[in-house]
């Protein structure tokens, strides 16, 4: 009898907890699998989504996710949308390996896999969607500097380590289109390690060194707001513009006081936004995904995949005092 | 006051009680586990139509499987009163050597070998700080669970092993017949051979005597120091044995493989019904926890529930089913007084 009661409530109470899920069997459910939930760059993501959903009109969003940033977590995630016949997985990877096995079933039963932000290995996916490329990070560090110079100026650029690989890509695609900014000089490169005080004072050093300096250049979320504290505690705030890659979070109070006028970072609304369209004209339009392929992707334009089947969505976006009250919650 | 005396005792779930066998087994945990298990079972199957299919099912097997082998060697440590957290650690660490000996062309059969040896190490290594040096085991394997993995830190980085052989991939991806996987038929085995150990042999009769009373036991001529190395032992074993099965379903090592597994194995535990200060619980109770736990993340997976709510939901039931009998003894007593 005791047993019995308890079988009761158990399924009563499990049942309360399940509610009555709807199945809307003839929409084209897209998941979107992010590397944990709770993150705001990814909730932001979402947010772009179910933009694109609403948008394209029969499409059901399915946001999820692990509790932590594991691989396996994300493949139980993963397991669950095999089993629920999904159309199409978009996913932000923990691992690049360890979701290839996962995958590559979830793909043998039928199922669009692409990966956005952090990519699957080739193997595991049908394309990968890189929010930015490094030639236009190159170009939109200078881009950000010179907007601000229209008769011209000098500029330092601000970097992590010598040794940091993505940040000496950028500067050496920097380098390489310098020619479309006539006037503008890089006067000095310095490293400040990624550390907020030694990248503190490199900045003040620069100013020191360079009385004329006009703006610091820093490719690096932990530079760019050490050199924004500098030329805040220098007192040179309208003379000196601090720009490059950077967190609208971190960059809020900067921009407020004026120590920068604007700055770039991948859009994740954008992000969330481009990688629904991809999934769903894979998975729906018949669009085969391979070296050289357009994917149209609504309001961002179209999508041209290289010889591993990636693709760069846009510019980095830009931020300035116009839009950062909107972002700096997000991440 | 002999009435609370009386309750602690029955609150300790001593092993031999006098109830009638058809009793003890119709009010044991087990059945009211069993019970969970399958109102979860129907719950799922009416909740989403996705859930009663055998593939779909074989799938859901890979969320306890690896955790449930070292579940059962965890049992049997915690009912002799000790704890490994670091079995998480064990499994990266194991990989992690897996994953080096690969680059210098091992085959299958050594990786196997590798993956079990430093399981064992690892084991050992607990096993010595707690019962030769004789320190609480639970200070001890919290500093190997950083310890381990710092090892794999240290040797990885950022990077990651690849390039396992192709037949490396049957113990974590293969099936022996249909949709039964290799891990399935590991977990059946070890699930009988923990079982039979804890339940019918003279060792196992040891492990519940230590776990009620060390110094009972010590005077009852069992050496309670050679008993919980060997449980370290073979704690640290089964963690090689799923760092073989998690390595070769991934395909690959991070050192962050199996981050936060050791919770998990402890909670699959517990909630099997094995008293966490040590003495009573068995193998059955822990077998049911790892389908109630494999069931519940499945099916609340297949509804896309976030996995924060999951962590919520499996905390609820752990908490409920302790409290349970608990509550029960209490309402028992007070029905008598």
């Amino acid at each position: 009898m005791s047993v019995l009661k308890k079988l009761a409530t158990s399924v009563a109470l499990a049942g309360a907890m399940f509610g009555t899920p709807a199945f809307a069997q003839d929409d084209v459910r897209i998941a979107i699998v992010v590397k944990a939930l709770g993150i705001g760059f990814f909730e932001a993501a979402a947010e772009g989504a179910e933009e694109a959903a609403a948008e394209l009109g029969n499409v059901e969003i399915i946001y999820t996710g692990p509790t932590d940033t594991t691989a396996e977590g994300q493949i139980e995630v993963i397991n669950a949308l095999i089993a629920q016949q999904v159309d199409a997985i978009a996913i932000s990877a923990n691992d690049t390996d360890a979701l290839v096995p996962a995958l590559q079933r979830a793909m043998d039963r039928g199922i669009t896999v692409i990966s956005w932000d952090s990519g699957v290995a080739p193997e595991g996916r049908q394309l990968h969607l890189n929010p930015s490329s490094n030639p236009l990070i190159g170009n939109m560090i200078i881009k950000l500097a010179a907007d601000h110079l229209p008769d011209g100026g000098e500029v330092a650029l601000l970097s992590a380590t010598t040794t940091s690989t993505n940040q000496n890509i950028w500067i050496d695609e920097m380098t390489a289109v310098m020619g479309d900014y006539p006037g503008i000089e890089v006067v000095a490169t310095v490293y400040g390690d990624d550390l907020a005080d030694k990248s503190y004072r490199e900045a003040t050093g620069l100013m020191q060194s360079y009385p004329d300096l006009d703006a610091i250049i820093a490719p690096t979320s932990v530079g760019i707001v050490a050199a924004a504290q500098a030329v805040v505690d220098a007192g040179k705030v309208g003379e000196v513009n601090v720009t490059g890659l950077g967190l609208p979070s971190e960059m809020a109070g900067a921009i407020e006081s004026g120590a920068s006028q604007s700055f770039a970072i991948w859009n994740p609304i954008d992000l969330g936004y481009s990688a629904t369209m991809l999934a769903y004209e894979l998975s729906q339009n018949d669009v085969e995904a391979m070296a050289g392929a357009e994917i149209p992707m609504g309001r961002m334009g179209s999508l041209t995949l290289d010889e591993n089947n990636e693709g760069a969505m846009a510019d980095p976006f830009v931020y300035d005092a116009s839009n950062i009250d909107q972002f700096k919650s997000i991440f | 006051m002999t009435d609370a005396t009386q309750d602690i005792t029955q609150a300790r779930h001593v092993p031999d009680r006098l109830n009638s066998r058809a009793a003890r087994v119709f009010k044991s945990w087990e059945a009211l586990l069993l019970a969970v298990a399958i109102a979860i079972f129907v719950v799922n199957s009416f909740a989403s139509p996705y859930f009663l299919s055998a593939w779909n099912l074989s799938d859901a097997t890979f969320n306890f499987t690896e955790k449930a082998m070292i579940a059962f060697a965890m049992a049997l440590l915690i009912i002799s009163g000790e704890i490994d957290l670091s079995v998480a650690s064990i499994i990266a660490l194991a990989s992690t050597a897996m994953g080096l000996a690969v680059q210098y062309g091992a085959g299958t059969p050594e990786l196997v070998v590798i993956g079990l040896t430093v399981g064992l190490l690892c084991g050992a290594f607990n096993g010595f700080f707690v019962t030769v040096l004789g320190l609480p085991s639970i200070v001890v394997t919290i500093g190997t669970m950083s310890l381990f993995r710092g090892i794999s830190f240290i040797i990885l980085g950022d990077d990651a092993f690849r390039g396992y052989p192709a037949s490396f991939s049957w113990f974590g991806q293969g099936y022996i017949y249909w949709v039964f996987t290799v891990e399935m038929l590991l977990f059946v085995i070890i699930a009988v051979i923990y079982g039979v150990l804890l339940h019918k042999t003279n060792f196992g009769r040891a492990v519940y005597a230590i776990g009620n009373n060390p110094t009972g036991a010590l005077f009852s001529g069992i050496r309670v120091q050679r008993v919980k190395f060997i449980l370290f032992l073979l704690t640290g074993l089964m963690s090689g044995v799923a760092a073989i099965c998690l390595t070769s379903r991934l395909g690959s090592t991070r050192p962050s493989i199996a981050t936060g597994m050791e919770l998990e194995v402890v909670t699959m535990v517990v909630l099997g019904g094995v008293n966490i200060l040590g003495g009573s619980g068995t193998i059955p109770g822990v077998v049911i926890a790892a389908f109630v736990m494999g069931l519940v993340t499945f099916g609340l997976g297949l509804l896309n529930v976030p996995g924060i709510v999951m962590s919520i939901f499996i905390g609820l039931l752990l908490i409920g089913v302790i409290a349970l009998p608990r509550l029960w003894v209490m309402a028992a007593a007070r029905r008598k007084a």
